[in-house]
C-alpha cells in the first residue's frame, strides 16, 4: 500500500469515527467541533481526489462560515450546556432501535448498489481554471440561480431573527 | 244559429273573466247583474236555439278553429248542437239561472260575493263546453273546468281549514277517475286516431266486434272517469263531504249538473259502450248497487245536507242503472227530473239553513211547518218527485227505470228488487226528513223568511217537479230507445206502490208514532248498523287505512331526505376517511423523518428486484 | 496531483456511510440544533459523492455541482437557524417534540 492510499484510508477513518462522535455528544459545542475536524478530514479526501478546489471551499465555507454561523447561535442561545435527559434520551434503547434498523436497512442496500462496480479506477485532477471555465460556460445558468438563493436566504435569515434581536436590544436598554 | 250556439258557452265565461279581473272594484248590483244575468242570457239564448231548431233538421255544428295538429292527430275546437246536448244546455241554463237569482240573496252578505259568481260563471261555461264539445278532448277539458271549479266553491269560505280539506278530498278523488279516463282517451287515439266523438263511435263499431277485449277495455277506463265525477262506488266518498260548500252550490253542482256528467259521457258515447257489453252489466251493477247502499246511509244521517247528497249519489245509482241496461232515453229523462227536484230540495234546505241561523242538525229541527212555509212546500213537493210518489215528475223517470230494468233477461229480477228496496228506503228517508224537521215541536225558532229572489225560484222548481213528468224528450235520433214500451200489469202496480209504502212507513214511526223503532235501533246491532251507515259504510275509514295513512307516512318518511342521507353517506365516509388518515399527521417532526426513510428504502428495494429479475 | 491511482468506489461507500450516519442521527436527536447539524452532514456525503464521480470521469461537472450544493446549503442553514431563532423565542425550548401545533 502506498502512501497516498494509506493516508486516504486515514482521512476517510477520522471523518467517519468523527462525524459519529459529532452526532452523538450532548453538548452541542462539542459536536460542531467533531463536526468541523470531520469536514475537514472530508477537505483532506477532496484533495486525494483531485480536486484542490472543491477541498478550499469545503474549508473555507463550509467549515468556515456555515459551521461558524452554527457556533454563533449556540453561543448565542447557551445551548454549550447540554442537559441530562438528552444523554439519557439517547442512549434510551426504545429511542434508537427504529432509526438503527432503517440506516441498517438502508445502508446494507447502498452498499448492495455500490460493490456491483469494478474497483480501482484512475482519477484525473481537475484545476480551478477548468471549474471556473465550466461555471461561467455552460453552468451560468446554475449560478446566477444559486445567487437568487442566496439572497432568498438572506433576506429570510434577515427577517426571521430580526425581531429577535430587537427584542433582546431592548431589554438591555 | 253558428253565432247563437257560440254565445251560450262564450256569455258565462266573458262574464267570469270579468268577474274575476274587476270583480272586487265592483258594486254588488252590478256584479249580481253581472253573474246572475250572464245566465239568464244565455238561458235565452238556449231557448232562441230550441225555438229556431225545431225547423232546422240535423245536429248543428259550429267550428269555432283548430285546437292543434300533431303529425297526423288533429283536434278541432267545434261545438255540436243535436237532442241530447239541447236537453242539457236547456237543464245547465235553466236551472243555473235559478239557481244564480237564488244565491244573490243567499250570499248577499258575503264579503267575497264577486269571486262566488266568478266561480259559478266559470263552472257553467266549462259545463256547457263540456255537453257541446265535439271532440272528446273539448269535454275532457270542460270536465276538468268543473271539477277545478268544484274544488274552488267547495272550498270557497277557505278560512276553515275543513273546507280546504274537503275540496282537495273532492278534487283527488275525481281525480282518480280522471286519470283512468284519460287513459281511456289514450287509448282511442292509439287505436283511432281522432278524438271527435262521431268518427271515434264510427271507427269503432267497425274496427271493434262486440265484446271485443280492446273496446271492453277502453270502456271500463270511460266508466272509470265517470264514476268518479258521479259519485259512484267506490268514488263516492267525496260528495258527502263537499256540502261544506255553500248551498247554492251545492244544488247547481252537486246535484243537478256537474254530477250528471258521467251519465252524459256514457249517454254520449253509447255507440262505444254497446260494444262492451261487460261494462254495460258492470254499469248497471255498480249503479244499483251504490243506489242501495246510498239510500241506507241516507237512512242514518243527521245533517239535512248530507241527507241530500247520499240522496243524490242514489239517484246517481239509477241514472247508471238505467244506462247499463240500455235504456238510455230512461236514464236521461231522469236525469232531467232528478235535476229538477233535486235542486228544489237543496234550494229548499237551504233557506231552512239560512233562516234557523245556520243549523244544519236536523234532531234540532222540528215544527216548522207553520214558521217557513214556501220551504215546507218545496220539501214536501221535493220529497214527493225523490220519493216517485204518483203525479210527480220522480215517477214518470224513476218507474220507467225500474220496469226497464225488471224486463232485462236473466238478472231482471235482481235489479228490479234492490232498486225497488231502495226506492223504499228514499221514500222513507226523504219522508223522515219532513216529518222531522216539519212535523212535531218546534225546537229551533225561524229568525227570518226567505225574501222573493229564493222564494221564487223555489216556487217555479216545485211546478217543474210536478209537471216535468209530462215533458217528452225527442231522443229518439241520438239515443237507441227500446222497440217496446215498458212493462205493464202487476209489476207495474208493485213499483208505483213501494214508495207509497215506504212513506206509509216513515208516518207510522216518525210522525204518528205507532211503529216504535227504538228496540231495533237501541240495540247493540241497530247502534252499530246506524253508525256504520253513518260513517257511509266505513269507506272513509277504509280509504284512509289503506291509501291516505300509507301516503301520509310515506311522505313523512322522505321529509327526513333520504335522498340527501344517500349524498351524506359519501361526504360521511370521506369525513371518517380523513379522521382516520389525520392520526398520521403527528406534527413530530422524527417520525416524519422516519416514515421518509422506511419509503425510500422501500423505493430502491423495489427499484433492486426490478433491476435484478 | 495528475492521474492517482484512489479508489473511487470506495469514496462512494463512505459517502454512503456518511449519509446513513447523518439519517440515523437525524432520526434519533430531538434537539434541532443537532437535527440540522445531521443535514449538513447529510449534504456534505452528498458532496462528497459528486466530488468523487467528477474525478472518476475526469470532468469538471462534479467540482460545479459541489459549489451549487454548497450555496443550498448555506442558504438553508442561515434560514434554518433564523428559525431556531424564532422557535427559542416561541417556545421557549428546542425540543422538536414541542413544537407539534401542526398537527391532525
Amino acid at each position: 500500500m502506498t502512501l497516498t492510499l494509506f493516508l486516504f484510508y486515514l482521512a476517510a477513518g477520522i471523518a467517519l469515527l468523527s462525524t459519529v462522535l459529532a452526532l452523538t455528544r450532548a453538548n452541542a459545542a462539542h459536536a460542531l467541533i467533531f463536526l468541523i475536524v470531520s469536514l475537514l478530514a472530508i477537505a483532506v479526501l477532496f484533495f486525494f481526489l483531485g480536486a484542490p478546489f472543491a477541498a478550499a471551499l469545503e474549508i473555507v465555507i463550509y467549515a468556515g462560515a456555515i459551521m461558524v454561523l452554527f457556533v454563533f447561535v449556540v453561543m448565542m442561545l447557551n445551548l454549550s450546556e447540554g442537559s441530562r435527559e438528552q444523554e439519557r434520551a439517547m442512549l434510551d434503547f426504545s429511542n434508537w432501535w427504529l432509526p438503527g434498523l432503517l440506516t441498517a436497512v438502508l445502508l446494507v442496500e447502498l452498499l448492495y448498489v455500490l460493490t456491483a462496480i469494478e474497483s480501482e479506477t484512475s482519477v484525473r485532477a481537475v484545476m480551478p481554471k477548468e471549474v471556473g471555465l465550466s461555471l461561467f460556460g455552460p453552468y451560468v445558468l446554475g449560478v446566477e440561480l444559486a445567487s437568487m438563493l442566496l439572497l432568498a436566504g438572506l433576506v429570510g435569515a434577515y427577517h426571521l431573527g430580526h425581531r429577535f434581536l430587537q427584542r433582546d436590544r431592548g431589554r438591555r436598554d | 244559429m253558428e253565432i247563437l250556439l257560440t254565445a251560450v258557452p262564450m256569455l258565462p265565461l266573458a262574464s267570469a273573466a270579468a268577474l274575476l279581473l274587476y270583480g272586487r272594484h265592483m258594486g254588488q248590483s252590478l256584479v249580481t247583474g253581472l253573474g246572475v244575468g250572464s245566465i239568464g242570457l244565455a238561458a235565452l239564448t238556449v231557448l232562441a236555439i230550441a225555438l229556431q231548431w225545431q225547423n232546422a233538421t240535423g245536429p248543428v255544428t259550429v267550428l269555432l278553429w283548430q285546437w292543434f295538429s300533431v303529425g297526423n292527430f288533429s283536434v278541432d275546437l267545434a261545438l255540436r248542437l243535436d237532442q241530447l246536448s239541447l236537453i242539457w244546455l236547456c237543464t245547465i241554463t235553466g236551472i243555473g239561472f235559478l239557481i244564480h237569482l237564488y244565491s244573490s240573496e243567499y250570499m248577499g252578505k258575503d264579503d267575497n260575493y264577486s269571486r262566488y259568481f266568478a266561480y259559478l260563471n266559470l263552472f257553467v261555461a266549462a259545463m256547457l263546453l263540456l255537453v257541446l264539445g265535439d271532440s272528446l278532448l273539448l269535454l275532457f277539458l270542460g270536465w276538468e273546468g268543473v271539477g277545478l271549479c268544484s274544488y274552488l266553491l267547495i272550498g270557497f269560505w277557505y278560512g276553515d281549514s275543513a273546507n280546504g280539506a274537503a275540496a282537495r278530498k273532492a278534487f283527488v278523488v275525481t281525480r282518480a277517475g280522471d286519470a283512468a279516463m284519460a287513459l281511456g282517451l289514450f287509448l282511442l287515439v292509439a287505436e283511432f286516431n281522432t278524438l271527435n266523438i262521431q268518427e271515434v263511435i264510427l271507427a269503432a263499431s267497425t274496427s271493434w266486434k262486440a265484446g271485443d277485449p280492446l273496446a271492453t277495455l277502453a270502456c271500463l277506463l270511460i266508466f272509470a272517469g265517470a264514476v268518479g265525477k258521479s259519485a259512484q262506488l267506490p268514488l263516492q266518498t267525496w260528495l258527502p263531504d263537499a256540502m261544506a260548500g255553500p248551498t247554492p252550490v251545492s244544488a247547481l253542482i252537486h246535484a243537478a249538473t256537474m254530477v250528471t256528467a258521467g251519465i252524459y259521457l256514457v249517454a254520449r258515447l253509447n255507440g262505444l259502450f254497446v260494444l262492451a257489453p261487460d261494462v254495460l252489466f258492470a254499469i248497471a251493477a255498480v249503479g244499483v248497487a251504490t243506489a242501495l247502499m246510498a239510500a241506507c246511509a241516507a237512512l242514518a244521517q243527521h245533517d239535512i245536507k248530507r241527507i241530500l247528497a247520499y240522496s243524490t249519489i242514489s239517484q246517481l245509482g239509477y241514472m247508471f242503472l238505467a244506462l247499463g241496461i240500455q235504456a238510455w232515453d230512461a236514464g236521461v229523462f231522469h236525469m232531467m227530473t232528478h235535476a229538477f227536484f233535486k235542486a228544489l230540495l237543496f234550494l229548499a234546505a237551504g233557506a231552512v239553513i239560512e233562516c234557523l241561523h245556520h243549523e244544519q242538525d236536523i234532531r234540532k229541527m222540528g215544527g216548522l211547518r207553520t214558521h217557513l212555509p214556501v220551504p215546507f212546500w218545496s220539501f214536501l213537493i221535493g220529497s214527493a218527485a225523490l220519493a216517485a210518489l204518483p203525479a210527480t215528475a220522480g215517477f214518470a223517470s224513476k218507474d220507467l227505470i225500474l220496469l226497464r230494468a225488471w224486463e232485462v233477461a236473466g238478472s231482471g229480477v235482481w235489479l228490479w228488487s234492490v232498486a225497488a228496496i231502495a226506492a223504499m228506503i228514499t221514500a222513507l228517508y226523504s219522508f223522515k226528513l219532513v216529518f222531522v224537521v216539519f212535523f212535531g215541536e218546534l225546537k229551533t225558532e225561524a229568525t227570518h223568511q226567505p225574501g222573493w229572489r229564493m222564494a221564487l225560484p223555489l216556487t217555479l222548481l216545485c211546478g217543474l217537479s210536478i209537471v216535468g213528468g209530462w215533458i217528452s224528450l225527442p231522443l229518439a235520433e241520438v239515443l237507441p230507445l227500446a222497440a217496446n214500451d215498458p212493462a205493464h200489469g202487476t209489476i207495474a202496480i208493485v213499483s208505483a206502490a213501494i214508495p207509497i209504502v215506504g212513506v206509509a212507513l216513515a208516518y207510522f214511526i216518525f210522525l204518528g208514532g205507532q211503529v216504535n223503532t227504538t228496540g231495533l235501533t237501541q240495540s247493540p246491532a241497530g247502534r252499530w248498523t246506524a253508525e256504520y251507515w253513518l260513517q257511509g259504510w266505513g269507506m272513509d275509514r277504509l280509504y284512509d287505512r289503506l291509501l291516505v295513512q300509507p301516503y301520509a307516512s310515506l311522505a313523512q318518511w322522505w321529509r327526513g331526505e333520504p335522498m340527501d342521507r344517500v349524498v351524506a353517506l359519501l361526504t360521511g365516509s370521506a369525513v371518517a376517511i380523513h379522521e382516520q388518515l389525520s392520526v398520521s399527521q403527528s406534527g413530530r417532526l422524527g417520525r416524519y423523518v422516519a416514515v421518509l426513510s422506511a419509503g425510500l428504502i422501500v423505493m430502491l428495494t423495489l427499484m433492486l428486484v426490478r433491476a435484478n429479475s | 496531483m495528475g492521474a492517482e491511482m484512489v479508489p473511487v468506489e470506495h469514496v462512494l461507500v463512505l459517502a454512503g456511510l456518511l449519509f446513513v450516519i447523518g439519517l440515523f442521527g437525524l432520526m434519533l436527536r430531538r434537539n434541532i440544533i443537532f437535527m440540522l447539524m445531521a443535514l449538513e452532514v447529510m449534504l456534505n456525503s452528498a458532496a462528497l459523492a459528486f466530488i468523487a464521480a467528477g474525478a472518476r470521469w475526469g470532468q469538471a461537472d462534479g467540482q460545479v455541482i459541489f459549489m451549487f450544493i454548497l450555496a443550498i446549503a448555506a442558504a438553508e442553514v442561515s434560514v434554518g437557524l433564523g428559525l431556531v431563532l424564532q422557535m427559542r423565542r416561541q417556545l421557549q425550548s428546542l425540543d422538536m417534540n414541542d413544537a407539534v401545533r401542526l398537527r391532525g
